[in-house]
């Protein structure tokens, strides 16, 4: 009865494990599962999604690419961001190392706030620091100063750290549940999609892998006509699975975010881009 | 900041010449989601391109166009150095210009 009992323990506690396994571990594991299942694929060719397992549509995306649509937002954004604020400071008093690119570094855990971070959360602190007022997240302002600030970032390889601090770990296995938890009415999961089915056809589209989801953002999409971010992507997925979202830059879509980027850890930034 | 963007490629004796122009181009048919009002019409009418200040080319445009339009054409000729500028009117009276030299 005790050797039971000490067996059902030991066997639960595994189990627990395995759901809760580190986030480099969980990083070494997608990664070499997507490596073994598309043995073809270099590194940086899973930052460019579907464009990678389909030659067609990386031919026309390539033609996109000599001219791309969302260079107008990087223009815009660009201007925005040397325009000072009524006190006089300006975007780079927050951002001081912006040149060598900053979003690659995005999300992560902010001691101070005890919160994870994005890059569009980053921005509205500094204007708030300001005294402006926010921008909201899907505005076109905010959404071109993060497409200019990550096309800085550009090939830089994708670093998020998560410390070791537990609220840090548990809001990246907050973000891994939401990931493989199905839901809505057709009752799927993010993973069920985009790692048990990655690579094949839903209808017309090939389904991207999980590795890779997060460097190209943000992204024009030929279907939004306009540059968009990922949390829209979200609230896309969502809508296509029947299932209520959560707001834009809420903590939930925020651990989600650290979760998946962190497992494209080292891969590099290729946004803003262009899909479909 | 100009609204629109050249870009200039020569390639065996024709000179390829690509811009994109930031234009919102509204029909007059749309509603603001928020507003509930129409839109009023906002688009290109007259998009004409020179070479060394010679027109080569005008177009005239009507609603159907989408938002931030991307054209391109080929010139035949054009040496290095050669100046291209693109200019547009719209209906509501605005205009941009923009000057380039081919590489």
């Amino acid at each position: 009865m005790k050797l039971l009992r000490y067996g059902l323990f030991l066997i639960s506690s595994l189990w627990a494990m395995s759901i809760t396994s580190a986030p480099l571990d969980d990083q070494k594991n997608l990664q070499d599962h997507f490596f073994n299942q598309f043995p073809t694929l270099s590194r940086q060719d899973f930052a460019n999604g579907v464009y990678a397992l389909d030659a067609d549509a990386k031919q026309s995306w390539l033609a996109i690419e000599q001219f791309p649509p969302y260079e107008i937002a990087i223009d815009r954004g660009q201007h925005l961001f040397t325009q000072p604020f009524d006190n006089g400071h300006h975007y780079n008093d927050c951002f001081p190392n912006y040149q060598e690119g900053i979003s690659q570094h995005f999300p992560y855990w902010d001691f101070k706030t005890q919160t994870v971070t994005t890059l569009s959360q980053a921005i509205n602190r500094c204007r708030q620091q300001n005294h402006e007022q926010p921008l909201a997240p899907s505005s076109q302002p905010l959404i071109d100063l993060v497409a200019y600030l990550t096309f800085l970032s550009r090939d830089k390889p994708i670093t998020i750290t998560i410390p070791s601090d537990p609220r840090a770990q548990q809001a990246y296995q907050q973000g891994k549940k939401y990931y493989h938890q199905r839901r809505g009415q057709l009752n799927f999961s993010c993973a069920s999609c985009h790692i048990q089915n990655a690579g094949k056809r839903l209808r017309t589209e090939i389904l991207s892998p999980l590795l890779g989801q997060t460097s190209n953002w943000p992204t024009y999409r030929l279907k939004w006509g306009r540059v968009g971010t990922l949390h829209q992507r979200f609230i896309g997925c969502h809508k296509q699975i029947r299932a209520q979202s959560p707001a834009l830059q809420s903590e939930i879509f925020r651990h989600l975010e650290y979760y998946m980027s962190s497992i494209s850890n080292g891969l590099p930034v290729n946004g803003p881009s262009v899909r479909k | 900041m100009s609204s629109i963007k050249i870009r200039t490629k020569r390639q065996s004796g024709n000179t390829q010449i690509r811009t994109l122009i930031a234009h919102p181009m509204e029909t007059g048919l749309n509603t603001d989601n928020e507003t509930k009002k129409t839109i009023a019409a906002h688009f290109i009418q007259q998009l004409t391109v020179l070479h060394n200040d010679e027109i080569i080319l005008t177009t005239d445009m009507a609603s159907g166009i989408s938002k931030n339009p991307y054209f391109s054409f080929e010139m035949k000729g054009g040496e290095s150095g050669d100046k291209i500028t693109i200019q547009w009117t719209d209906n509501q009276g605005n205009s941009d210009s923009q000057d380039t030299l081919i590489k």
